[in-house]
C-alpha cells in the first residue's frame, strides 16, 4: 500500500457512501491522473461522476464552487498547487468569502485536491510548497496528510465539512509505502498529533518534512538526545495547543517547513510560540525552511535549498548545547 | 401584448429606475458608503431576462446588481437595508450594494470581480444537470467581462458539457471608461460566444419586450437540454460607473443620444396608468428607506461570524 494507494482507496470510498460526490480535474478520468491517483476511478464509476475537465482551473474550480452551491459534494483535484494560481480567484473571492459575504446564507461544502511540494528536479514552476500560503486566508481549511492513515482518512471528514476544504498531497509523497489496516477509514481533522515522543525539544512540522524529521530525531537518539516530533496535519485552523503543551514539557522548539521563511507558515507558529510560551523556551525558536530561491534545476542546488536531516540535526544539536 | 402584462414590465422598470436614484441620493447623504454602481438605463435588461425565469431557477449578477435582486424577487426593503449596512439586510450588512445574496430566490449574488460569476453559474447549472432538474442558471455580466480569460473558460466548458446556462451579456459599451472598440479586437460579442459552439444572439436592450421575447426563446431552449444560449442585450448605462466616476471617457452628447432611446419612455401606458405605478414605487421606497433606517448594527461580538458554518456534522 502506498500514499497514492491509500488515496485512491479514500476518494472511491467517498464515491460510494454519497451520490453527490463527484471528482473533477485535469486528467482525472481516462489518463488515471497525473500521479496516478486516480486510475481506474474512471472504469469504476463513469463519466458522470469521474469528470476529464479541460486545461481550464478558474472554470473548473469555480464550477466546483457552484456544484457545491447547487446540493453536490465535488472533489476538485488541480494537478499541481503551482496550478492553482490560475484558479485564485476562484478560491480567495469566492469559496473563502461567499458564506461570510452572504451573511451566513450560503456555505460552500467543496474539497479541492492538489499535489504540493519539492524534491523532484521539476524547477521553480513545479515545487512550490504554498499550502501555508493559502493557510493565510480565513473562511477555507489546509489540510496535509502526511501518512497513510491520514491519505486515507482525512478526505472524507473534509467531505462532511460545510466549508471549503484544500489538502495538499506532497508529491514526494505518493510513492511511499507502508502498511494499513484493512478497517482504515475517516481520521479527525482537527488536531495536531505527536508523532514521536521526547523531553528535549519540539520539532513543529507537516507533510514531507515529518519524515525527515523522524529521521533526524532517530539520530539524535544515537546522541542521547530525545526530541517530540509534531505532525500539524491541519494549517488552518491552526492547533497551537498540542505544541504550546509539548513546549511547556521540552523547551526548546524548531519549525520544519517547506515553505519559504519570509511571511510564511514558520513565521506564524514563531510568533505564537512567542506570544503564548515565551517564559517556557529556553532558547530562541529556531526554523529550518526552505532558502529564499526560485527552486533551481540541478539537484545539488534543489537538495541545498530544501530543508534536510543534517540541518535539523545540527541545528537541534546546536540549541541543546547552546544552553545545558 | 396583455395591457396588464405592460403595466407589470412598466412598474418592474421603474421600481429599478427610482430605487437607484435614492440610492444615489442617499449616498450623498452618506447612508450608503462603499462603491455603489446604478442600473439606470439598461432596466429593460434585468426585467425583460427576469419574466422568463421561474422560481426554480437561479441568477448570478455583477456588482450592478441591484435592479436583478429587486425584479428578481428580493424585498427592496431588506436591499436597502444591506445597502445600510444593517443586520436586517438580505446579506446581514456583511456584503453591502456589490454582494446581495438571497436563498429564498436562490440568488447567488452580486460578485465584485469581473468575471467572477461565471464560473459560479456554470458550476450551479452542473449541479442541476447532475441532479436531473430542469432548472435554469441565469448568469449576468457585461462586455468588459467577455475580455477575461474565466469568459473564455466557462464558454468552453458551459458548451463541451451542455449545461443549462443562459448567459446575458449587458453590453454597455464600456468596461467602466474604456471603450469596447479600444479594449477588444473583436467587438461582434454575439459571434465570439457562438464560435464556441452555442447558441447566441444580440437583441436590443433598451426595448423591454424585446428582452422578454429573446429570453423566453433563449429560456426555453436552455430548458429543453440543447446547452448554453448566450444572449447579448446591448444597452448603454445613462449614469456614472460608480459614483467616483467623473465620466472624462464619453460625451455629454451620446449619453443624450442614448437617453432618447430610454427603455421606460418606450413603454406606452396612461398617464393614469403612470402616475398609479409612480405612486406604487414612490410608497415602496419610502418604506425601503424607514425600513432601514430603523434596522440595528450587528453587535460587534459577532464580527468573526459566518467565515465559518456553525452547523457543524456530528
Amino acid at each position: 500500500m502506498t500514499y497514492r494507494d491509500a488515496i485512491r482507496e479514500s476518494i472511491r470510498d467517498a464515491l460510494r457512501r454519497d451520490d453527490r460526490v463527484f471528482l473533477m480535474g485535469e486528467d482525472v478520468g481516462r489518463y488515471g491522473g497525473c500521479f496516478a491517483v486516480t486510475k481506474g476511478l474512471l472504469e469504476e464509476f463513469g463519466r458522470e461522476r469521474i469528470r476529464d475537465t479541460p486545461m481550464s482551473e478558474s472554470a473548473f474550480v469555480g464550477a466546483g464552487i457552484g456544484a457545491a452551491l447547487g446540493g453536490m459534494r465535488p472533489i476538485v483535484e488541480i494537478m499541481t498547487v503551482n496550478f492553482s494560481l490560475l484558479a485564485l480567484d476562484q478560491i480567495m473571492n469566492n469559496a473563502a468569502t461567499i458564506l461570510h459575504m452572504s451573511g451566513g446564507q450560503f456555505n460552500i461544502p467543496l474539497v479541492i485536491r492538489m499535489a504540493t511540494g519539492g524534491g523532484r528536479q521539476v524547477a521553480a514552476q513545479h515545487s512550490h510548497s504554498l499550502e501555508g500560503w493559502y493557510a493565510h486566508i480565513p473562511g477555507i481549511k489546509i489540510l496535509v496528510p502526511a501518512t497513510l492513515e491520514d491519505a486515507r482518512g482525512m478526505l472524507w471528514p473534509a467531505i462532511e465539512d460545510p466549508d471549503p476544504v484544500l489538502i495538499f498531497e506532497h508529491s514526494g509523497l505518493y510513492n511511499m509505502k507502508g502498511d494499513l489496516a484493512a478497517d482504515a477509514g475517516p481520521v479527525e481533522i482537527d488536531r495536531a498529533r505527536i508523532r514521536r515522543a521526547g523531553r528535549d525539544a519540539t520539532i513543529i512540522t507537516y507533510g514531507a518534512t515529518l519524515w525527515k524529521s523522524l529521521e533526524a530525531a532517530e539520530a539524535l537518539a544515537q546522541k542521547g538526545i530525545e526530541v517530540e516530533v509534531i505532525d500539524l496535519r491541519t494549517l488552518r485552523p491552526l492547533d497551537d495547543a498540542t505544541f504550546l503543551e509539548s513546549i511547556k514539557r521540552t523547551h526548546r522548539a524548531i519549525v520544519v517547513d517547506e515553505g519559504w521563511r519570509t511571511g510564511g507558515l514558520s513565521a506564524e507558529i514563531c510568533a505564537r510560540v512567542q506570544e503564548k510560551a515565551f517564559y517556557d523556551l529556553d532558547a530562541p525558536v529556531a526554523r529550518i525552511c526552505s532558502a529564499e530561491v526560485p527552486a533551481p534545476y540541478a539537484k545539488h542546488l534543489e537538495d541545498a535549498s530544501l530543508p534536510q536531516v543534517e540541518a535539523i540535526v545540527k541545528t537541534v544539536e546546536g540549541m541543546i548545547h547552546a544552553h545545558v | 401584448m396583455n395591457r396588464d402584462h405592460t403595466i407589470h414590465l412598466m412598474k418592474q422598470m421603474l421600481r429599478i429606475r427610482r430605487f437607484e436614484e435614492k440610492s444615489a441620493e442617499l449616498y450623498s447623504a452618506s447612508k450608503i458608503r462603499g462603491f455603489l454602481h446604478l442600473y439606470v438605463g439598461e432596466e429593460a435588461v434585468a426585467v425583460g431576462v427576469m419574466e422568463a425565469l421561474g422560481p426554480e431557477d437561479a441568477v448570478v449578477a455583477t456588482y450592478r446588481e441591484h435592479g436583478h435582486a429587486l425584479v428578481r424577487g428580493i424585498p427592496a426593503r431588506s436591499i436597502m437595508a444591506e445597502m445600510y449596512g444593517k443586520q436586517e439586510g438580505c446579506s446581514r450588512g456583511r456584503g453591502g450594494s456589490m454582494h446581495l445574496f438571497d436563498v429564498k430566490t436562490r440568488f447567488y449574488g452580486g460578485n465584485a470581480i469581473v468575471g467572477g460569476g461565471l464560473p459560479i453559474a456554470i458550476g450551479l447549472a452542473l449541479a442541476d444537470q447532475m441532479r436531473n432538474k430542469a432548472a435554469v442558471t441565469s448568469c449576468f455580466f457585461g462586455d468588459g467581462a467577455v475580455a477575461e480569460g474565466e469568459f473564455h473558460e466557462c464558454m468552453n466548458l458551459a458548451a463541451l458539457w451542455k449545461l443549462p446556462v443562459l448567459f446575458v451579456c449587458e453590453n454597455n459599451l464600456y468596461a467602466m471608461g474604456t471603450r469596447l472598440n479600444l479594449a477588444q479586437a473583436m467587438t461582434d460579442l454575439t459571434a465570439r460566444a457562438s464560435s464556441y459552439g452555442m447558441q447566441a444572439e444580440a437583441v436590443d436592450g433598451m426595448d423591454v419586450m424585446a428582452v422578454e421575447s429573446a429570453s423566453r426563446k433563449a429560456v426555453d431552449a436552455v430548458r429543453s437540454g440543447t446547452g448554453p444560449f448566450f444572449l447579448e442585450c446591448k444597452t448603454y448605462r445613462f449614469r456614472a460607473h460608480s459614483m467616483y466616476d467623473p465620466e472624462l471617457y464619453r460625451s455629454k452628447a451620446e449619453v443624450e443620444e442614448w437617453k432618447k432611446r430610454d427603455p421606460i419612455a418606450q413603454v406606452a401606458v396612461t398617464d393614469a396608468e403612470r402616475e398609479q405605478i409612480e405612486r406604487d414605487v414612490a410608497a415602496e421606497i419610502v418604506d425601503a428607506v424607514a425600513f432601514a433606517e430603523a434596522g440595528t448594527w450587528e453587535p460587534v461580538e459577532e464580527l468573526t461570524r459566518f467565515v465559518y458554518s456553525e452547523r457543524r456534522p456530528a
